[in-house]
């Protein structure tokens, strides 16, 4: 276990807890802006599953990664689109809807890809989106390995992260937001469509998942595996509530839950006499810890899951 | 005082307005003019229309027919926006303020920005100070609304109208929530923003409201109007009369009764509200037989948690409880019955009924396990629908039939029911929460004369209620309520609304002697 105390396996394991972070910001930041408008969309785990197979699709048939992770976003939206014409305009049950998309989206992604490829030994891959080393930063000891060699859409999360910060609390669109996931009603009364804001924020909550997805089937392994998003949606749901529905805590909660993956891979390796199912469980069980220990205490968006009625139109 | 000058078009015109929901006409034909610089009252009992006509003008409802004019314009809303747009605000019954955002976020809520979409905080902030400066509307513009009483909630109201440049503001119900003196401060800031050349329309229920401080009044009844009439031309009951459509009774004449043994003692009672905030700090208070003993505060002090503790809906966390000297402490709604306990709940259709279930069966909520509703597990049908043939009848009740579901009646209905099911317990102390609100006033005065004939049958009768009115009208003693205590218990016989008024506010009960001295 020497192994654990050295620089390298720190710096290892920070720079990979950064980057198994990077899907579940993508889309808990989605996630905080669908459910500060009013939506509590569960169906993100899918919309991470179809953005991994729209990634990946776009990817191998343009060749190129870029184009890939356009194809992710598109993907995600699409699936959002469906849930919020079902949970918006059709004021459908916001779970029940959501367990639709989650369903629908491991049925197609599954299918599709058996359609699509068919059954061979050969897995089929597309072309990755390498990392970027930055010129210079990648260079200093300790935290270039950890900040500056990373996968671009690391840094897309990062900036992701203060963007969505700053349209929250610092420009109109936030405002209606926020206002229209308390107390739809008072916003209508001061001519905010209600349908609009939730529409744009259940759309760009698919699209922020779909470039997550596509970042699991892009970054590394290049290649799409079933149920490849393998709960890192429902991760994400557990990480909005952890960080109180704020932009800066999803990066911190979502870090955390980076780490747990990490660690385990590396405790696969390195103690081999544990079972690797206990170690892999570590991110799920801290899911459960951190639940049970802020229930009661966050205060979440007072309209979340109310369908909103216009009357008397 | 009224706009003279006949050549201008006047301020607001809306003209032949019907309006369905469903098969109910909400409003049929109606006709309403607001000049300029006047205050107008709409007049009517609840379900007459007034706020529907007024969601109409403001852009939330549709018109199924008739035209709306605006400085003699036709114009058409599709929304609020285009109604903020041609000048006119509205203040709703129930606060439009979203509770988690601060009064300046609130204020400019769906206005541009100059640089939109940035918001330019600074310069909002310094734009909605000098408005609310220049109105008397004193109030913190960083406080986050959730943090604020609901009267100054009401100025960040009028504020957020005229911010975005009302000249012509619709206040629905607006002192319902106010200490008399708030009122009197509230009359002011209308009077001041009339002399401004602002139009408003006042939407209530209170006669005194129209003669005290409107110019002209429009009555509704049943979506039709009745009348417009000069204020200072019409008494109280002609008004009252068109309102109504008909003489009212006169209300049950008090007796005088000498009170008994106490039946409801309350100690120290602290509790914690739904958000686990402190609720009540500390409440004392006993009820004897034969005397009613009404509750006064403006809503939100205390006032639905003391009755939950009373009724067993909610637990304290100190003090005691006795219902005819039995501890009933936390003890269970069958217990607080069984020890004595009748209760009319403020919510009538999530507490105090079973909507979707008939009269018979809500008539016997309670006791439909004993007999002679139930034998050996078995509900008697013929016993319950005896007694049910027997309420309707002793309570005038107007259902179908007995087997009619309760929420397709009308609300005085709906509260006949649970008078008649609480009553015919025969309780010793009858708890009765905001027993008329929204009741037409011909079902308000039922509700009142059977509390006060509960009070000559020796019952003690709780009377928690937000209508100062109501509580001077009928309490022999009255208890006032701020902040989760008990400020003082007047004798009704020499109270004067002033001095309840301020100690509403929360005032203390001695200061206010002295200074009155």
């Amino acid at each position: 276990m020497d192994v654990m105390l050295s620089e390298v396996f720190w710096i290892g394991l920070i720079a990979a807890a950064i980057r198994l972070a990077t899907p579940i910001l993508l889309a808990s930041l989605g996630e905080i802006l669908a459910e500060r408008a009013g939506i509590l969309n569960i169906g993100i785990e899918g919309m991470l599953l179809i953005g991994a197979f729209g990634g990946f699709l776009a990817s191998h048939g343009t060749g190129s990664p870029w184009i890939g992770v356009l194809g992710g976003m598109i993907a995600g939206m699409a699936l959002a689109l469906l849930f919020a014409y079902l949970t918006i305009t059709l004021a459908a049950d916001q779970i029940v809807c959501g367990i639709m998309a989650n369903l629908l989206a491991f049925g197609v992604t599954g299918f599709g890809h058996r359609v699509i490829f068919g059954m061979t030994t050969v897995i089929p891959s597309a072309p990755p989106l390498a990392d970027w080393h930055i010129p210079g930063l990648a260079a200093i000891p300790v935290l270039g390995p950890i900040l500056f060699q990373q996968n671009p859409l690391v840094y897309l999360g990062l900036v992701l992260v203060v963007a969505c910060w700053f349209m929250l609390f610092r420009t109109s669109w936030g405002l209606k937001l926020r206002a229209v996931g308390e107390h739809p009603l008072a916003a209508d009364s001061v001519g905010v469509s209600v349908r609009q804001v939730r529409y744009a924020a259940v759309l760009a909550c698919g699209g922020l998942a779909g470039i997550g997805g596509a970042f699991l089937s892009l970054s590394q392994l290049s290649m799409f595996v079933e149920e490849m998003s393998a709960g890192r949606g429902f991760i994400a749901l557990a990480v909005v509530i952890f960080a109180r529905w704020h932009p800066v805590g999803a990066l911190g909660a979502s870090i955390l839950f980076g780490a747990a993956e990490a660690l385990q891979f590396r405790l696969q390796a390195q103690a081999a006499d544990i079972p690797f199912q206990f170690l892999a469980i570590l991110p799920y069980v801290l899911t459960v810890i951190a639940l049970v220990s802020i229930v009661g205490r966050s205060v979440q968006p007072a309209a979340l899951t109310r369908p909103y009625h216009k009357e008397g139109h | 005082m009224v706009g003279k000058c006949s050549s201008a078009p006047p301020r607001v015109t809306l003209e032949d307005i019907t309006k369905h929901f469903g098969p109910v006409v909400a409003n049929d034909g109606v006709d309403f003019t607001l000049a300029d610089a006047e205050i107008h009252a709409l007049l009517g009992e609840n379900g007459a229309g007034k706020t529907t006509l007024m969601n109409i003008l403001y852009g939330l409802y549709r018109p199924d027919s008739g035209a709306i004019r605006v400085e003699g314009e036709i114009v058409q809303f599709d929304s609020p926006r285009e109604a903020i747009a041609h000048g006119i605000g509205m203040v709703h019954q129930h606060f439009m303020l979203v509770p988690a955002l601060t009064v300046l976020e609130n204020v400019i809520l769906g206005m541009r920005s100059k640089h939109e979409p940035l918001l330019d905080f600074g310069d909002f902030r310094r734009r909605v100070m000098d408005t609310a400066r220049s109105y008397n509307l004193a109030v913190d513009v960083d406080a986050r609304v959730s943090q604020l009483p609901v009267g100054v909630q009401q100025r960040v109201e009028i504020l957020k109208a005229l911010f975005r440049g009302a000249r012509t503001l619709i206040l629905d119900e607006p002192t319902a929530v106010l200490t008399p003196q708030e009122v009197d401060q509230f009359f002011d800031v209308l009077k001041g923003l009339r002399e401004a050349g602002y139009s408003i329309v006042l939407i209530t229920h209170k006669l005194h409201e129209v003669t005290a401080l409107c110019d002209r009044v429009t009555v509704l009844r049943g979506g039709r109007v009745v009348g417009v009439e000069r204020a200072d031309n019409v008494t109280r009951e002609q008004l009252a009369r068109m309102m109504v459509g008909r003489d009212l009774p006169r209300s049950g004449e008090r007796q005088e009764i000498t009170p008994g043994a106490p039946v409801l003692e309350i100690e120290g009672i602290e509790c914690l509200n739904a958000r686990r905030l402190a609720a009540l700090r500390g409440i004392s208070l006993a009820v004897r037989r034969g005397e009613i003993v009404g509750i006064a505060g403006v809503d939100g002090n205390g006032q639905s948690e003391l009755a939950e503790v009373i009724a067993g809906l909610r637990a304290p966390t100190a003090g005691q409880v006795r219902i005819n000297g039995r501890d009933c402490t936390g003890a269970t709604p069958r217990r607080c019955f069984d020890a004595g306990l009748g209760h009319i709940p403020q919510d009538r259709l999530g507490t105090g009924l079973v909507p979707e279930l008939s009269v018979a069966d809500n008539l016997v909520l309670q006791t439909h396990a004993d007999s002679p509703f139930a034998q050996w597990g078995t509900l008697d049908r013929d016993a319950i629908a005896e007694n049910a043939e027997r309420q309707l009848e002793a309570f005038s009740i107007r259902a179908g039939s007995r087997d009619t579901a309760t929420n397709t009646l009308s609300g005085g209905n709906q509260q006949k029911v649970i008078l008649a099911r609480e009553f015919s317990r025969h309780p010793d102390i009858m708890l009765a929460v905001q027993p008329t609100r929204g009741l037409d006033i011909a079902a308000a005065q039922f509700v009142h004369e059977r509390l006060l004939a509960a009070r000559a049958g020796n019952t003690g009768v709780l009377l928690i209620s937000t209508e100062l009115d109501e509580i001077m009208a009928l309490s022999d003693r009255i208890a006032v309520i701020f902040e989760g205590r008990i400020v003082g218990v007047l004798d009704s016989a020499t109270a004067s609304r002033e001095r309840v008024g301020l100690m509403m506010a929360g005032q203390d009960d001695d200061a206010t002697a002295r200074a009155a001295i």
